[in-house]
C-alpha cells in the first residue's frame, strides 16, 4: 500500500473520487508511514483514531457522491493551528496540555472540504526559528542527507515538521504558517512547494499568534497544483478576523493553465547580496532562463531598501510577539508553575515555560517598545516597512512577478547555527521582505546542490495575485523538473 | 447667566493655609461604561449581576488564536457621546495595546486608544449652585476595554478572578484641568452623567461601576504655574470625589507649607477613613509599551455616518434649559433644575403640556420633588404620574380647588393614588364659589364680632383675620378671591 503515500494530493483526491482506494486505506497508509518515521520527529501529536474516523466519514460521503474538494485527503497541520479536541502546543512547554475547545477557521475550512487530520506537526517554539530547533519537543529532522554523510540536517523552520511530513511522504499535504519565511524556507530546504498567501487572504482566527501583522497560513505540498488546491480550500473572508480581506477566492487550479508569453519577470538586484554562493547565483540564473525560454521577459529591478528589511523585521516581529505572548501567564490554560503571589507565579511559569529563543525575542520586543526607545526602534522599523512596501509597488509597475532564490543556501546540520542567532536570522534574508510588504510568495523546488541537497526558487507576486503567481510557479516547476526524493534512511 | 472662561480669575474657592491662600486645580478622567448589550471586541453579554465568569468568551479570556472584532454599536455610542460633548469627531482613530501584567487582564494588554482617539476636543457647561455656569474643556474621549475583577481577600492563599467585566466597552473622557473646587468637580460629573443619560450612551450608574472617575489634584498659589499633581484612582461616587479632593488638596497644602514637595504619584481613596494614600510612585509607574494593535485595522468613519448620528441626537440639557426659559418663561434656575435629568424634563413637559407652565414648574420642583425626596424615591418610581399631577393642576386652574386644598389632594395622591377629580368629589373638597354661601358665612362672622369690625376701621390689616375666620367656617373650601371680595364689600360698605 505504500505507493498510495507517493501520490500527490491531486492524484489522491482523484483516486478517491474514482474509488480506486478508500480514504481509510489512504489514511491508514499515511499513519503507518508516520509511525515508521519517528526518527524524523515531524509530529508532536498523531491523531490516529480521529484520522480514521474522519476518513470513514469521508468514505461515507464519497459513496453518497457528496465529496468536497479535498474529500478523504489526509493532511498534516502545523501545531500552531488550534484544533478542537486535539492537543495544541505551538512547540512550547508553556502550552502543556492545552486542548482547544475551538477549531481554527483555516482548518475548519479544510475539514468542511472533506480533508482528514493526521496530526499536528513539529515547529519552532511559537514559530520563532528557521531550523525547527527551538521546539520544546526537540528538532524535526530533514529526510534529506548530503551525499555520503549521515549528519542530521535541519528541515528549516519554523514549519519544519510540516515540511518533513510532505517531503518524507507522510502526508499528502500540510499546513504551515509564514511570518518571515516559515513556509517558504523549509519548503526550499526539503524540495517541496510552499506558498505564503497575501496578508489577509487566509483567516488568522484560531492560529496561535506570533506577529499578528505578518503571520499568514499557507499550504506546503509536493506540487504547485496541490498548493493551488489547498489554498482554494483554506482561503476566504472571515468576519472573526478583522484583517482578513473580503474578496472572492478564485479557482486557483483553473488559473494554473496558460503560458508565460509576455510575462514580465523582475530580478531584484539588491538580492545579489555580498557573499551569495555561486551555486545559488547559478540556480537563480537558471530559473530566469527557464522563464525566458517560455516567452517571459526577464529584467533587473531595484528594491533599494532591501538591506534594511531584516533589521526592521527583527524589531516588528519581536515587538508584536512580546505583547502576543503576554497571555501565557499560567492563569487560565497550559503550564502553571506556582509562586507565592501572582507576580512570582508569572515569573516561574514564563521562566520555565518559554525557551531561550522565545525569551530572547520577548526581551528584544519589550525593549523596542519601551518608553524612550519606541521612536528609535519600533516607529522607525514601521517606516522602513512602509518604504519596503513602496519598493515593491514601484517594481510591480514594470514587472508582473519577481524571481529570487528562497534561501542563501541548502539545509545545514542540526546544531550548526544554534549558538549564533544572527547567522540563523540571515536565513530569512530573501523571504522577510515579502511578509513586511504583505505580498504572496511561493518557493518551488528548483534543483540540488553539489552535495545533493534541495534548493528552491522564490516567486513574489502582486497583492492577491496568487492565481498568476501559481501559474508562473507551475511553469517554473515543469521547467525545473525536480524529481529527486530523499533516501529513506529513517525506516529501519 | 454668566459663563466664565477663565476660571482661575474669578470664582475659585481658595483654601487657607498657614502661609496664605491656595488654589485647587482639578482635572478628571471619567470612565463611562458604554450602554451596549455586548462587549467592545467580543459578543459576550455585559448584563450586570451575573454569576462570576458567566459572561466570558474565549476572546475575553484571551485564549490562543482569538482575535478582537470591533462592536460597531459601541463605536456609534462613542461618536454620539462625542457630539453630545460638542467635540470634534476624528474620522480616523487607532486602537493601541496598553501592556501590563495582572491576573484580571487575561491578554496581558488592554486595547485602548492612545495617540489617535475617536473623539477630540469638546466642552461641557457646568451649572453651579449659585445659578452661574462655567465651561470645562474636554481634552478627548477614547474607547477602551475594561479589565476583569481580582478579589484577594476571599481565600488565604488564592486570588479570585471574575472576568465578566473583561472586555466591556468603556469611554474614557478626559477633561482639561479647568475645575477649581470639589463642588465644580461634582457639578461636572453630574452634568456629564446627565448628558450621557440623555444620549443613552451610559446609564451613569456609579454604584454598579458604570461610571467612575480618576481625579487629578494639584494646588498652587492663585495665578501661579500649575503644581505637581497626584492622580486619585477609581473613585466611585460623587460624594467620594468631593471628599477625596478636599482631603488631598489639604494634604498637599500642608505638605508644601511644611517645606515638603508633592511627588507625582497614583493614590487610592480610602472610603472608610476619607483619606488618600500612595498606590504607586512615579518610579513604580508602568511602562505600558503602547503600540497600534495589529489585530485591528484603524477605525475609519465617513463624514455622512457622523452626520447621521448628529441628526439623530436628542435635545440635550443645555438646549432644553434654554428652551424652557424661552418657551415656558421659567427662571434660569428652575429651567436648569428641570432639564438636569432627562426623566425630570420629560415629566415636567408632560405636566406642562396645555397648562400653565409656571404653575407646572412650581408644582414639579416644589411639592412633587419634596415628596419624592422625603420618600427617597427616584422620579421613575414616582407614585404620582405626570397625568395625575396635570389633572390636579387643572383643578386649580379651573377654580375647582384652591392651591391649599390642592396640597392636600396631592398628599392623598402620593400615598393612595387615584384620580384627583374623584378624590375632590368624594371628599367634598370642591371649592365653594357659591357667593351666597360665602356671603352667609361672612355675615355670620361680622355679626358675631362687632368689636373686630370696629377695630378693622382703624386697622385694615385685620382683613387677614376675617379671611381666616371665613375659611375656617367653610372648611377651607371657599374660593379665597371671592372671600376677599365679599369681605371687602361688606366691611367697607
Amino acid at each position: 500500500m505504500s505507493a498510495l503515500t507517493d501520490l500527490s494530493l491531486d492524484e489522491a483526491r482523484k483516486g478517491l473520487a474514482r474509488k480506486d482506494f478508500s480514504a481509510r486505506e489512504l489514511t491508514r497508509a499515511c499513519l503507518d508511514r508516520i509511525a515508521a518515521a519517528t526518527p524524523l520527529n515531524g509530529f508532536i501529536t498523531v491523531a490516529a483514531e480521529r484520522a480514521l474516523a474522519m476518513a470513514d466519514a469521508a468514505d461515507a460521503r464519497l459513496s453518497a457522491g457528496e465529496g468536497g474538494l479535498l474529500e478523504g485527503v489526509p493532511l498534516a497541520v502545523k501545531d500552531l493551528f488550534c484544533t478542537q479536541g486535539v492537543l495544541t502546543t505551538a512547540g512550547s512547554h508553556i502550552l502543556d496540555g492545552f486542548v482547544p475547545p475551538y477549531e481554527s477557521t483555516v482548518t475548519a475550512n479544510l475539514w468542511r472540504a472533506g480533508a482528514v487530520l493526521l496530526g499536528k506537526t513539529n515547529l519552532d517554539e511559537f514559530a520563532m526559528g528557521s531550523s525547527n530547533e527551538t521546539s520544546y519537543y526537540g528538532p524535526a529532522v530533514s529526510p534529506w542527507r548530503a551525499a555520503g554523510s549521515e549528519e542530521r540536517l535541519v528541515p528549516g523552520g519554523s514549519s519544519g515538521g510540516s515540511a518533513v511530513a510532505v517531503a518524507a511522504r507522510l502526508a499528502a499535504g500540510a499546513l504551515g504558517t509564514d511570518t518571515g519565511g516559515s513556509i517558504r524556507q523549509p519548503a526550499a530546504l526539503t524540495g517541496t512547494v510552499g506558498l505564503k498567501p497575501t496578508y489577509g487572504r487566509c483567516s488568522r482566527w484560531g492560529i496561535v499568534a506570533f506577529a499578528s501583522s505578518l503571520d499568514q497560513a499557507g499550504p506546503m505540498t509536493r506540487t504547485v497544483t496541490d498548493a493551488a488546491l489547498l489554498l482554494r480550500a483554506m482561503a476566504g473572508h472571515d468576519p472573526k478576523d478583522s484583517t482578513s480581506v473580503n474578496r472572492p477566492v478564485p479557482d486557483y487550479v483553473k488559473a494554473l493553465d496558460g503560458g508565460l508569453k509576455g510575462l514580465k519577470v523582475g530580478l531584484p538586484k539588491e538580492y545579489r547580496a555580498d557573499g551569495m554562493s555561486p551555486e545559488i547565483e547559478a540556480l537563480w540564473a537558471r530559473g530566469a532562463d527557464w522563464l525566458r525560454a517560455q516567452g517571459a521577459e526577464v529584467r533587473e529591478v531595484s528594491l533599494p531598501r532591501t538591506r534594511y528589511a531584516l533589521a526592521a523585521y527583527y524589531i516588528i516581529a519581536p515587538a508584536e510577539a512580546s505583547s502576543n505572548l503576554a497571555r501565557y501567564d499560567g492563569v487560565r490554560f497550559g503550564l502553571r508553575v506556582p509562586g507565592r503571589d501572582p507576580t512570582e507565579m508569572y515569573e516561574n511559569t514564563r521562566g520555565e515555560g518559554f525557551g531561550t529563543e522565545v525569551k530572547r525575542r520577548i526581551l528584544i520586543g519589550t525593549y523596542a517598545l519601551s518608553a524612550g526607545y519606541y521612536d528609535a526602534y519600533y516607529a522607525r522599523a514601521q517606516k522602513v516597512r512602509t518604504l519596503i512596501a513602496r519598493d515593491f509597488e514601484a517594481a510591480f509597475e514594470t514587472v508582473d512577478v519577481l524571481l529570487t532564490p528562497t534561501t542563501p543556501g541548502p539545509a545545514f546540520g542540526i546544531g550548526a547555527k544554534t549558538n549564533d542567532p544572527l547567522t540563523m536570522y540571515l536565513n530569512d534574508v530573501f523571504t522577510v521582505t515579502v511578509n513586511l510588504a504583505g505580498l504572496p510568495g511561493i518557493s518551488v523546488p528548483a534543483g540540488l546542490d553539489a552535495s545533493g541537497l534541495p534548493l528552491g526558487l522564490q516567486l513574489i507576486g502582486k497583492p492577491f495575485a496568487e492565481d498568476e503567481l501559481l501559474r508562473v510557479a507551475a511553469r517554473l516547476e515543469e521547467a525545473a523538473g525536480f524529481s529527486a526524493r530523499p533516501q529513506e534512511w529513517w525506516t529501519a | 447667566m454668566t459663563t466664565k472662561h477663565h476660571p482661575h480669575e474669578t470664582g475659585a474657592r481658595l483654601i487657607r493655609g498657614a502661609t496664605g491662600d491656595w488654589e485647587i486645580v482639578l482635572g478628571l478622567e471619567v470612565h463611562a461604561q458604554v450602554s451596549s448589550k455586548a462587549k467592545l471586541f467580543s459578543g459576550a453579554s455585559t448584563e450586570f449581576g451575573a454569576e462570576p465568569n458567566a459572561q466570558v468568551s474565549f476572546v475575553d479570556a484571551a485564549f490562543p488564536g482569538m482575535l478582537p472584532v470591533i462592536n460597531e454599536y459601541c463605536v456609534e455610542q462613542a461618536v454620539r457621546t462625542g457630539i453630545g460633548l460638542k467635540a470634534a469627531i476624528n474620522l480616523r482613530s487607532v486602537f493601541d495595546r496598553k501592556n501590563y501584567f495582572y491576573p484580571d487582564l487575561p491578554s496581558g494588554y488592554q486595547i485602548s486608544q492612545y495617540k489617535s482617539p475617536i473623539v477630540g476636543e469638546g466642552a461641557v457647561t457646568i451649572d453651579l449652585p449659585d445659578g452661574s455656569t462655567r465651561t470645562v474643556g474636554i481634552e478627548r474621549l477614547h474607547l477602551e476595554q475594561d479589565a476583569g475583577k481580582s478579589i484577594h481577600d476571599m481565600h488565604p492563599r488564592y486570588s479570585y478572578v471574575d472576568l465578566n467585566r473583561s472586555g466591556v466597552a468603556l469611554m474614557e473622557i478626559v477633561t482639561r484641568p479647568d475645575m477649581r473646587s470639589s463642588e465644580e468637580a461634582a457639578a461636572f460629573i453630574r452634568k456629564l452623567r446627565a448628558i450621557l443619560r440623555y444620549l443613552g450612551t451610559c446609564d451613569g450608574n456609579m454604584e454598579e461601576g458604570s461610571m467612575r472617575a480618576d481625579v487629578n489634584v494639584s494646588v498652587r498659589r492663585p495665578g501661579a504655574a500649575l503644581g505637581t499633581r497626584c492622580e486619585i484612582k477609581n473613585v466611585n461616587s460623587i460624594r467620594f470625589v468631593q471628599q477625596a479632593i478636599e482631603y488631598e488638596a489639604r494634604r498637599q497644602v500642608d505638605l508644601i507649607e511644611d517645606g515638603g514637595k508633592v511627588e507625582q504619584e497614583t493614590r487610592l481613596f480610602d472610603t472608610k477613613t476619607g483619606t488618600t494614600r500612595t498606590m504607586r510612585s512615579k518610579e513604580e509607574a508602568h511602562d505600558y509599551r503602547y503600540f497600534p494593535d495589529p489585530d485591528l485595522l484603524p477605525l475609519e468613519l465617513d463624514a455622512a455616518y457622523v452626520e447621521a448620528i448628529r441628526e439623530s441626537l436628542p435635545e440635550l440639557p443645555d438646549e432644553k434649559k434654554e428652551r424652557f426659559v424661552a418657551e415656558y418663561g421659567l427662571s434660569a434656575y428652575d429651567a436648569g433644575v428641570l432639564a438636569a435629568e432627562r426623566e425630570t424634563a420629560a415629566f415636567f413637559e408632560s405636566v406642562a403640556s396645555g397648562r400653565d407652565a409656571k404653575l407646572a414648574a412650581n408644582w414639579v420642583t416644589g411639592d412633587f420633588f419634596a415628596a419624592l425626596n422625603k420618600a427617597g424615591l427616584d422620579i421613575t418610581a414616582s407614585p404620582v404620574s405626570a397625568g395625575q399631577l396635570g389633572a390636579l393642576i387643572d383643578l386649580i386652574s379651573d377654580g375647582t380647588i384652591s392651591g391649599r386644598i390642592a396640597k392636600e389632594v396631592f398628599e392623598i395622591l402620593f400615598t393612595s393614588g387615584g384620580d384627583p377629580r374623584a378624590i375632590v368629589e368624594e371628599r367634598g373638597l370642591r371649592q365653594v364659589t357659591d357667593t351666597g354661601a360665602i356671603e352667609a358665612a361672612v355675615e355670620a362672622i361680622i355679626s358675631a364680632n362687632p368689636d373686630k369690625v370696629a377695630e378693622y376701621r382703624e386697622k385694615p390689616k385685620l382683613m387677614g383675620w376675617f379671611v381666616g375666620q371665613v375659611m375656617k367656617e367653610t372648611g377651607g373650601k371657599a374660593n379665597p378671591q371671592a372671600v376677599n371680595e365679599i369681605l371687602k364689600r361688606k366691611l367697607d360698605g
